[in-house]
């Protein structure tokens, strides 16, 4: 862009964003991701959903250095405090400050269901990519696989294979990875089915491209962006399950702070100190509302049919 | 026709031997010795040889798999370790409990998250539509053991309106005559209205929070399925006839999403399944879910994967009567 | 002529967009007797929103007004929805585009055909399907003891018409709106579909606007045409006198027809002058 007039540089941003006429692939496609900006944080819901995430983010990077307390060292003379001004949450039955283990379980959640978008979106996207461009067996073979995979709600699948592999956070991950990833391929593949017959395609054919670099430079990054709206979709269900592992004792185990296993711990004082219990749930709670709303804004942006 | 019905046979049968090949790799992958698992580390080396031979472990994989396609064909899931009874016969004594908690729990979800749906949908961004949607939202989020566990403390710790955790009081449990598992239905047709009163205060709450569930899924999809239909053409021609709004919405739009429904609801009801293993273990309900969690506890594979290859097997079939009930009922398909 | 059977004066449709409301209809104005009136424009004239606004069939986000909008002696502006059930179908019906979409495909046509009569009469069951029958007598369908109890898929598009034309006007309406009656149909159909909808409404003696984007089609059959353009009317005159218009937009329209007589190269494109986009003010 070195024809740009020397207009400052803010001033020039905004205005190459919301010219009427793009002059560039790459201006296109920034315009139009700006316009889907503009209408994710019109859209109410999806921008408190998106304010959450981010302030737990924030929460999770900083928020250990805020506090005083370690989420792991006990003091056994301030067992079961209810929330106070020292204990903003109160304490758990070991004397640990709820709020401190909270902060530090936020990190283990945000882990979590980092890692297992990280590990299930690649294997859907090159499965169902793969699946769609090429058609014939390995299409026949992978669609069936997922449809196994899809016959099982994805908590039971998830528990069958932590009990093939043993309880623990890594385990777990692993486990909730391989029940998440064919719904993704799935969609993947109907994506590469549509750009499989394009004439683009035929013309990087035609110039020697072999299979593996068309899906790896062309079809896998058409499928991209809904692989994405897909796994921000099913965040929430993630850390569900995840939750659900640690309470069934199948996840994190104890003394970690990961709210489903804090829950499960704090289960037995539930009706003498509520808070040791309420507090992880609705830390579970409002992360996977946030995931859950700011999905919805990114269906309703990138779907013109909810218009 | 008929070879539609032959494809669909073939494409069920090759989902179920699917189903039968990821479990049995499922079993594979256990780093615990199957064998010690059952005779204790300090088996001694004839003991342990003899219960591989026994358990087949000797054999080749292929013939080892072949042996467990056709045995669980059989509903043979092998003993369970807890137990030490048949894992078939343990599922279908634990399953009765289950399936009257899913299906109370089925028909209050059905029954409020349909008509919420609808009246979303025919009300579209009003404030009805709104609280509609945080609702489903809300439920989709919230996690559901802590919901039963708010639940028991707010509902029967602190106001006493609902039972304690547990299917029965146990002063009942030796007199209730069990004829269908069911005991709601087995109080009601013993005439035992004290029990029944017992039965039903203990699963209303359980029931509740899996409904709710279920409710946020089923109004979320009747409200996009509506809005769909309604803004079809032939909307505007039955309004145009001077058709009721009532009549338009109840007798037009909704006749052609009750097909859908019918996939979304029994597939709800297989995800209540899921609910199951979480809702169960928070208030103590002796059914499918507590039994398999506590063979997952205690790493008993036979069990855990009797379990999974049973929902897998109801998963499919409701996913096929649906489809069945798509092909009778919608006059399109005939 | 005696009272009008239908007065629009002055009718506005906008609808809410990014930058506040933007206009369907900007200010059109008619009368209607119990004659044949044309409606034609390009698409995205606001032929369709006149039709539906008549109706108060529009979106409830449509903001609609006007200075009269009258059904000889019923304010249609004001009246009750329970009044306006009563007209529409009652008094009031409209033909559809596509018989496809809009027969409702899980109820028989038979179904269909009853409730609208039962709707407006207090009719039994076995009288309301006698009329049915009679009604797709009257709609030239042979076999109406068959095609009653037929679902809309098992219909061609030309009989799914007449099963709507028998729909619409089995309660007698005095005013029918057709909003583009044949254009989804096939080009062999459409003049039996036209002959119907006329026989049909002389029989009945009902008043027609009939909203298409055919010209020549409108002015074969119509007394009166309404031109519109960008949410107003261009032009009114009868319709042997079309080809005698004197708005350039109804001119330019008018070129822009491939000539039967003989051969040209290059078919007209419309040109538009923007000075038709300003509101006509009065």
């Amino acid at each position: 862009m070195t024809d740009t007039p020397a207009t400052p540089a803010r001033q020039s941003l905004r205005d190459w964003l919301q010219a009427p006429t793009a002059s560039s692939p790459r201006q296109a496609r920034a315009q139009a991701f700006w316009r889907g900006w503009q209408r994710l944080i019109a859209n109410r819901a999806a921008l408190a959903g998106l304010i959450v995430l981010v302030l737990l983010v924030a929460m999770a990077v900083i928020g250990p250095y805020l506090t005083p307390y370690s989420p792991l060292q006990q003091d056994l003379t301030a067992r079961l405090q209810p929330p106070s001004a020292q204990h903003w949450l109160g304490t758990d039955d070991l004397g640990r400050d709820i709020l401190t283990r909270i902060l530090y379980g936020a990190r283990i959640t945000l882990m979590m269901a980092l890692l297992v978008a990280a590990i299930a979106g690649p294997i859907g996207l090159a499965v169902g990519a793969t699946a769609g461009y090429l058609g014939g067996w390995f299409d026949i073979v992978a669609m069936r696989l997922v449809d196994v995979f899809l016959s099982f709600p994805s908590l039971i699948l998830a528990l069958a294979f932590v009990a093939a592999l043993g309880p623990g956070i890594e385990n777990a991950v692993i486990a909730i990875s391989l029940s998440a990833w064919p719904p993704i391929a799935r969609l993947a593949r109907a994506e590469a089915l549509t750009v499989r017959k394009s004439d683009y395609i035929a013309a990087a054919r035609l110039q020697g491209a072999s299979s593996m670099r068309l899906i790896l430079k062309h079809v896998m990054p058409i499928c991209l962006p809904s692989v994405v709206v897909r796994v921000t979709l099913n965040m929430a269900g993630i850390i569900l399950t995840a939750a659900g592992l640690g309470f069934l004792g199948l996840g994190a185990q104890p003394p970690s702070p990961e709210w489903g296993a804090m829950l499960a711990s704090g289960r037995q004082f539930m009706l003498t100190s509520w808070w040791l219990a309420a507090t992880p749930g609705a830390a579970i709670m409002l992360v996977s509302l946030a995931f859950n709303l700011l999905g919805d804004g990114l269906r309703d942006v990138l779907d013109p049919r909810n218009d | 026709m008929g070879g539609q019905v032959f494809r669909t046979v073939v494409s069920v049968s090759v989902t179920i031997l699917g189903l039968l090949a990821l479990t049995f790799f499922i079993g594979r992958l256990l780093p615990l010795d199957p064998v010690l698992a059952i005779l204790g580390d300090d088996a001694s080396q004839e003991a342990y040889d003899r219960m591989v031979v026994k358990l087949g472990l000797d054999k080749p994989l292929w013939e080892q798999f072949v042996t467990y396609v056709w045995n669980s064909l059989q509903f043979d899931f092998g003993t369970s370790l807890t137990s030490g009874r048949p894992v078939a016969e343990d599922i279908l004594r634990v399953f009765p409990a289950t399936l009257e908690l899913a299906t109370v729990a089925m028909i209050l979800g059905t029954g409020l998250g349909i008509p919420l749906g609808v009246v979303a949908a025919a009300n579209r961004d009003t404030w009805i539509d709104q609280v509609v949607r945080v609702v489903s939202l809300i439920g989709y989020s919230a996690p559901i053991f802590w919901l039963g566990l708010l639940g028991l403390t707010v509902f029967y710790a602190a106001l006493g309106w609902v039972g304690p955790p547990g299917r029965i009081d146990i002063v009942f449990q030796y007199d209730l005559e069990v004829r269908t598992g069911l005991y709601l239905v087995d109080s009601a047709m013993a005439g035992r209205w004290d029990i029944f009163a017992d039965v039903f205060s203990r699963i209303v709450l359980p029931a509740s929070i899996l409904a709710y569930g279920a409710m946020a899924y089923i109004s979320r999809m009747t409200r996009s399925f509506m809005l769909e239909q309604l803004s079809q053409e032939y909307i505007i021609a039955a309004q145009a006839k001077g058709a009721s709004r009532q009549s338009v919405i109840w007798r037009h739009a909704f006749p052609n999403i009750a097909v859908q429904l019918v996939t979304v609801v029994a597939l709800s009801y297989a995800f209540l399944l899921e609910g199951a293993v979480l809702t169960e273990t928070v208030f103590a309900w002796p059914g499918f879910g507590r039994y398999l969690t506590t063979a997952l506890l205690r790493a008993d594979m036979n069990a855990v994967l009797g379990c999974t290859m049973i929902v897998g097997l109801i998963f499919i079939t409701l996913n096929l009567l649906s489809d069945v009930f798509y092909r009778v009922f919608d006059p399109r398909t005939r | 002529m005696t009272d009008p059977l239908l007065d629009v004066r002055n009718l506005r449709v906008a609808y809410p967009s990014a930058h506040g409301y933007s206009d369907a209809l900007r200010g059109i104005s008619f009368t209607l007797g119990r004659e044949k009136l044309g409606i034609v424009g390009e698409s995205g004239s606001g032929k369709s929103t006149a039709g539906r606004a008549i109706m108060r069939l529009l979106p409830p986000k449509a903001r609609v007004s006007a200075d009269a909008l009258r059904l000889s002696d019923v304010d249609l502006l004001t009246a009750s929805e329970a009044q306006m059930r009563d007209i529409r179908g009652g008094r009031v019906a409209m033909i559809l585009q596509d018989p496809r979409y809009a027969l409702n495909p899980l109820k028989t046509v038979g179904a269909q055909i009853m409730e609208s009569y039962r709707i407006h009469t207090r009719a039994g069951r076995a009288e309301a399907r006698d009329r049915t029958l009679a009604m797709l007598e009257d709609v030239h369908i042979r076999d109406p003891r068959r095609v009653v109890d037929l679902y809309p898929h098992e219909l061609s598009g030309g009989m799914g018409q007449r099963v709507m034309i028998a729909m619409m006007l089995i309660a007698s309406p005095e005013l029918v709106i057709a909003d583009e009656p044949t254009s989804a149909l096939d080009v062999t159909v459409r003049g039996q579909i036209l002959e119907i909808l006329n026989e049909r409404v002389e029989a009945q003696g009902a008043g027609l606007i009939l909203i298409s984007h055919d010209l020549p089609l409108v002015s074969d059959f119509c007394d009166r045409v309404l031109v519109m353009y960008g949410g107003q009317v261009m032009e009114e005159l009868a319709a042997r006198d079309l080809s005698q218009a004197t708005h350039p937009y109804t001119v330019s329209l008018h070129a822009s027809l491939p000539p039967l007589d003989h051969a040209v190269d290059e078919l007209i494109v419309p040109e538009y002058d923007p000075s038709w986009l300003t509101e006509i003010r009065k």
